[in-house]
């Protein structure tokens, strides 16, 4: 008997019991749908984890940044001259696995994290702390993950000329002009002036907005909603603690406190002060960034960084790389385990589909014991048998294959309306292609013994069955 | 030799340690192109041995040769294809599959032989007309009499040109009158050179065969051929029932 066949007698045996076969189905269609939603929320939840962390550049992007010279070559102090704009060069034209090198320069060396001493001011308002004041080269644009929503940034003219132009976060904007949310409208303040620490700097760019996607949701459906108004004195509420954004929030109010400007300008206004007005500015760098340029080759692409940049530091080690495969690393591990228990119970419940399967196939065969008898006498084989009963199996779970992969997306979008700002699920083509294939297997597990045990029917005795 | 060659052929089973011979050391040849009838009693033993001269069941001992094949020690799977090939059933209770059409049922073992489906339509149409049902094809069998019914069964126990057809009780679930014209359509296809062996245990139907073998108590215990006594009976002529 041929395949074809086979498969037109199985609908026409599904047909014959719909309700029966759906409710068999119904099995198959919830084990599928509950592992593809599974598997878009877990993509979502990964989706949520991982945009920090491109956010703040992506694993491609590694920080170069000062060390203390080791112990053993302590008596070369005073050669290490640190990371100089030379380093730069010396890598762009050296180091082919590294795509792209950016300088970046803040206002006092070793000024730490915060950028310390920076004031800038608009008006009466002021902005002292978390300001991400850096000189820099466009390309930081690239390097950062930075999108120029208003504006432009400034370019190797600017740079050249070292002009007081700047590009500014949101972050800044609010603080300096008020926020879209406390104004009514966006404020867009390009061509006005801004004092840092006492220059003058015309704002000729603005970055967009960055948030989670979670807080773009959250913003978006406060938006539509009445404001909650605030009880008793009013106050600000403070920066942190507003409870968005989850554990990586620091990383947008971070971006957003971004105000870049040229990398002369900063080395000529700010960096000529504290050492005397006859020397000349320090030139050092506070420290540099390279992308490599394929993130498989990240520890070849350091090797080749460091062996140029030995070269350009006089063999003195002081410098030491800084990436993110640790943060990198850790989701992938959440990931991993989410998916190994929402996979586990998807599992089960399209094992429990597959049982459900096998006892109707049971039952099935049970009702038609003289059929299969006759068709053993007119000359059907074991294997005609088998495989008539094992492709109605595998039918009646494909069905609820597919049905359960239309339901999934029923599911997904049911599961989105409920937590409107959760990341939303993603639906792949990997565990749609997954759960289907799995569906088919256990159509096939669940009828090998029903089909065995009709295979194996006595044609005389199966004949004689009433 | 002989289409059919049985040599001491026994089938015994084991009821509860009690020894059951269900055939006893029975031989028999049946040649192409006669019309045979199997009678005996209920529990005799015929129907033991049709299902043994059918391949549906084993011998215990001796040796079984149909159309030139030993067939007494055949794999279930070699067995299978003899059934499918070289012989027909039809049954007292039809055994149409009621799922599928008329059409259908008659090409089933067609399907089992690998043959394709537009032969297979050709084939099951000849085969309809053969029994004067081509134009209920498009039925299902519950939508015919009983006799009509017994007419697709035996289409489709034709539509391979099986060695012999082998018919249990063929008229044991119609009335008298329908049986009639069954037992008239097996002369016909018997005179047009099939082999028929009826099994039955009515001595009224099985004196329309020339041939007739009487087993009890799982042996033969008289055989009758008509031609050689020269007591060929006269079957009445008798229109086809619908």
């Amino acid at each position: 008997m041929d395949l074809w066949n086979a498969i037109v007698i199985g609908f026409k045996e599904i047909w014959s019991h719909k309700f029966r076969s759906i409710l068999t189905m119904l099995g198959i269609i919830l084990g599928v749908s509950s592992l593809v939603a599974m598997s878009a929320l877990v993509k979502g939840m990964e989706n949520g984890m991982k945009e920090a962390l491109v956010a703040i550049g992506g694993l491609e992007k590694v920080r170069v940044e000062q060390q203390d010279i080791p112990l053993y070559q302590r008596h070369l102090e005073d050669q290490a001259i640190g990371s100089t704009i030379h380093d730069v060069y010396a890598l762009q034209r050296s180091a082919p696995l590294i795509k792209l090198v950016t300088p970046e320069m803040r206002v006092m060396p070793g000024g730490g994290w915060g950028g310390g001493g920076t004031l800038i001011t608009h008006g009466i308002k002021s902005v002292r702390d978390r300001v991400q004041l850096v000189g820099t080269w466009p390309s930081a644009i690239e390097m950062n993950q930075h999108v120029i929503e208003h504006g432009r940034m400034f370019n190797e003219v600017d740079d050249d000329n070292a002009w007081n132009v700047c590009v500014i976060g949101t972050g800044i904007r609010d603080q300096l002009f008020g926020s879209p949310e406390e104004v009514g409208h966006e404020i867009i303040p390009l061509g006005d002036y801004i004092n840092v620490n006492n220059q003058p700097f015309r704002i000729i760019g603005m970055f967009q907005r960055y948030e989670s996607e979670q807080d773009r949701k959250l913003r978006e459906l406060e938006r539509d909603m009445p404001k909650v108004t605030q009880t008793g004195p009013e106050r600000r509420r403070g920066w942190g603690g507003s409870g968005r954004g989850g554990p990586n929030s620091w990383v947008y109010s971070w971006k957003n406190a971004t105000i870049y400007i040229p990398l002369n300008t900063m080395w000529i206004k700010f960096r000529s002060g504290g050492y005397g007005s006859n020397s000349i500015p320090d030139p050092r760098l506070s420290s540099l960034y390279v992308k490599v340029a394929d993130i498989d080759l990240l520890e070849p692409a350091l090797q080749q960084a460091k062996n140029v940049m030995m070269h350009t530091h006089k063999g003195i080690e002081d410098f030491a790389f800084q990436t993110q495969e640790n943060w990198s690393e850790s989701i992938t591990t959440s990931i991993r385990n989410a998916r190994m228990s929402g996979g586990f119970i998807s599992a089960i419940s399209l094992l429990v589909g597959g049982i459900g399967i096998m006892n109707i196939m049971l039952a099935s065969i049970t009702e038609r014991i003289r059929e299969i008898g006759i068709r053993k006498a007119i000359g059907a084989t074991f294997a005609d048998v088998f495989v008539q009963i094992l492709i109605e199996s595998l039918v009646i779970a494909v069905l609820g294959g597919f049905a359960g992969i239309a339901a999934s997306y029923g599911l997904v979008h049911l599961l989105t309306v409920m937590s409107p700002t959760e990341n939303t699920p993603v639906i792949t083509v990997d565990s749609l292609v997954l759960a289907f294939i799995f569906s088919g297997f256990v159509g096939i597990l669940a009828g090998l013994f029903p089909a065995f045990k009709a295979a194996r029917l006595d044609p005389i005795q199966a004949l004689r069955y009433e | 030799m002989s289409l059919v060659e049985l040599r001491n052929v026994s089938k015994i089973y084991h009821l509860g340690g009690e020894e059951i011979r269900a055939l006893d050391d029975v031989s028999l040849d049946i040649e192409g192109g006669e019309f045979i009838s199997i009678i005996g009693p209920s529990g005799s033993g015929k129907s033991t041995l049709m299902h043994i001269l059918g391949c549906l069941d084993s011998p215990t001992r001796g040796t079984i040769q149909l159309d030139g094949t030993m067939i007494h020690n055949a794999s279930t799977k070699e067995l299978a294809g003899i059934r499918n090939r070289k012989i027909g059933f039809v049954f007292q209770f039809f055994n149409l599959l009621p799922k599928l059409t008329v059409l259908q049922n008659v090409e089933l073992p067609m399907v089992y032989s690998g043959i394709s489906s537009g032969d297979r339509k050709t084939r099951a149409m000849e085969a309809l007309k053969m029994v004067d049902l081509e134009n209920r094809s498009k039925h299902r069998p519950m939508q015919l009499s009983g006799g009509q019914q017994q007419r697709v069964a035996i289409a489709r126990a034709l539509v391979n040109s099986p060695k012999i057809v082998f018919a249990d009780e063929p008229t044991g679930n119609l009335d008298s009158h329908t049986g009639e014209a069954i037992l008239e359509l097996f002369r016909r296809l018997s005179q047009e050179g099939r082999t028929i062996a009826l099994v039955t245990h009515d001595p009224e139907i099985a004196a329309v065969t020339p041939r007739r073998i009487e087993i009890r108590d799982g042996k033969i215990a008289k055989q009758v051929d008509a031609k050689l006594a020269g007591l060929d009976r006269k079957i009445p002529e008798t229109a086809p029932a619908n």
